[in-house]
């Protein structure tokens, strides 16, 4: 009890003490910025389980919709245990050109005081955000190799593409690696606020090189690969969309002005790629269909991505014009004529539209929205650090995916049996089906 | 006894089943079939990629009914299933050997 009282007594002190010093430094969490950011991560991870499982089961056959759902759920799973392993201490830890260091490795050091640099939000939950943001990349390649890839070549291409494909990009761009621009040391970078180059371009270059690959479907161009139920992709396409104003929304790491421009520049830009997917269906192909309407939803949203912290609100619209439209050709007419087999075309949505967001976001950034300037205000090399960026990004995607699916190929068959394909993936890989 | 089996335009199920009621017809039986004649299918468009759907859905209506009936049943069905559009289908009619209400052992023509 003697013990106990003292205990307390000295804590009373302790705490009777500390507002002098808190008033010399304010408190380095706040708690508005730390409680949006934990909601917008749940938002992002959002994104993937249920968003990007219903999005992309809804699109493939009926007897591939448990193993496309099994793909996202995978990465969820997967990466997250990697990301806290080892991924978020290469990503984000050491300023490394290339790659971070391995000092937080099963989150050594990240305490109850760690604030995230420059923000005023728990470390830890900096770390959460962006594991969910790793999830979703890794996610939306597998659209690509839908209805053929065997699960097993899937997992370890998961783990691998992670670690080798992810993390380094995420570091050159975000963690302090040689593509983030930092102000104090006049050294500039790509802008790219929340992944047009990171998740979007990268996933897109990946699954585009996994199509050719993999190859292509049994029966592609000649069977009905005919969508098995598009209510569920509808569904899925409306949770990525209000999850992307956390994917945004939140990437301003704060609870903020720039925060709500984003998400009212993204929300604009998928209104406005809908419409601009939907108009194009309809006058060339006489209806405008829910997909097309859904595929351009997405594509403005994938666009925007990279600029959303950096333009007005209004851009967006502009910005999800110009995705529709190039989208809608990258989907309809490059693939007609490039010839590869992008199942729910990943790269048709996902890289042509980092490409083009990340151009615009070069072309449209506002100095007063996100301190850096763009073509329109009289800073043209940023659009050239835009480019540089684009560049690097493809590289080592388009590349390093080759390699490792060639090390994968060695170990296990990259895809499944040609009888088993045609019985369908749900039944052969996971032994379940709908009925 | 005949059975006078009827292909037609799902949304035309409610008018043929109330035009059979009201000519007194007492049973019938209903399928959700697939197929096609010579309206063939229809094009789908799926992000550009075009398929042709070669059996589009349909509705078979069974009735058995007695020799002296089918001639207004099948015209009863026609009146009932014609929009006067490609695809309202066609009406088959064939024999039937012998017909047995299970409940109560009634044989042939009592079994309708």
């Amino acid at each position: 009890m003697t013990t106990t009282r003292a205990i307390i007594t000295i804590s009373l002190l302790a705490l009777g003490a500390t507002p002098a010093l808190a008033e010399a430094a304010p408190p380095a969490i706040d708690a508005g910025d730390t409680a949006w950011i934990i909601a917008a991560t749940g938002l992002v991870l959002m994104m993937t389980i249920p968003g990007l499982a219903l999005f992309y089961c809804g699109m493939v056959r009926k007897k591939n919709v448990l193993a496309t759902m099994a793909q996202s759920l995978l990465c969820t799973a997967l990466c997250s245990i990697l990301w806290v392993v080892v991924g978020y201490s290469l990503a984000f830890n050491g300023d490394g050109a290339l790659i971070g260091n391995f000092d937080k490795i099963m989150l050594q050091g990240i305490g109850m005081n760690s604030v995230a640099p420059a923000t005023k939000i728990p470390e830890m939950l900096f770390m959460a955000y962006q594991m969910t943001f790793a999830i979703i990349t890794v996610a939306l390649v597998a659209g690509s190799v839908a209805d053929r890839m065997r699960f097993s070549a899937f997992v370890w291409f998961a783990a691998l593409w992670l670690l080798f494909i992810y993390v380094p990009i995420a570091h050159w761009v975000w963690g302090g690696g040689w593509l983030t621009p930092d102000a104090t040391a006049m050294k500039p970078g790509i802008l790219d606020f929340a992944g047009g180059t990171v998740v979007h371009l990268n996933a897109g270059v990946a699954g585009l090189v996994a199509a050719y690959l993999v190859g292509s479907r049994q029966g592609y161009g000649s069977d009905n690969f005919a969508p098995y139920d598009l209510s569920l992709a509808v569904i899925g396409t409306g949770l990525l969309w209000v999850g992307w104003f956390g994917f945004n929304g939140g990437s301003a790491l704060g609870a903020n002005s720039r925060a709500v421009f984003a998400i009212v520049a993204t929300h604009l830009a998928a209104s406005m790629g809908a419409l601009t997917w939907m108009a194009l269906e309809w006058w060339t192909r006489g209806k405008p269909s829910v997909l097309g309407m859904i595929s351009g939803a997405v594509a403005g949203l994938g666009t925007i991505t990279p600029a959303s912290g950096f333009v007005l609100p209004w851009h967006g619209i502009v910005i999800g014009l110009v995705a529709g439209a190039i989208c809608f050709w990258a989907c309809t007419k490059l693939k007609q004529k490039l010839g590869y087999d992008d199942s729910l075309d990943v790269f048709g949505v996902h890289g042509v539209g980092g490409i083009t967001g990340t151009l615009l976001c070069g072309v449209f950034a506002v100095a007063a929205v996100g301190e850096t300037a763009g073509l329109l205000e009289g800073n043209p090399s940023q659009l050239l650090y835009q480019v540089y960026g684009i560049v690097a990004v493809a590289v080592w995607s388009g590349v390093g995916t080759v390699i490792l699916l060639k090390v994968i190929e060695f170990m296990v068959p990259l895809r499944v049996s040609k009888q088993s394909e045609i019985e369908g993936l749900d039944v052969t890989q996971h032994g379940e089906a709908l009925q | 006894m005949k059975m006078i089996i009827a292909i037609i335009k799902p949304f035309k199920l409610e008018d043929v089943r109330d035009a059979l009621t009201s000519t007194g017809i007492q049973g019938m039986t209903v399928a959700e079939v697939k197929g096609y004649g010579r309206q063939k299918g229809h094009k789908e468009i799926y992000r550009g990629a075009e398929y042709a759907v070669n059996f589009l859905p349909k509705i078979r209506v069974d009735v058995a009914v007695d020799d002296n009936q089918v001639d207004k049943v099948v015209e009863v069905i026609a009146n009932a299933a014609k929009t006067g559009q490609i695809g309202d289908g066609k009406i088959f009619v064939t024999g039937i050997d012998s017909a047995v209400r299970i409940r109560t052992g009634e044989t042939d023509s009592d079994a309708l």
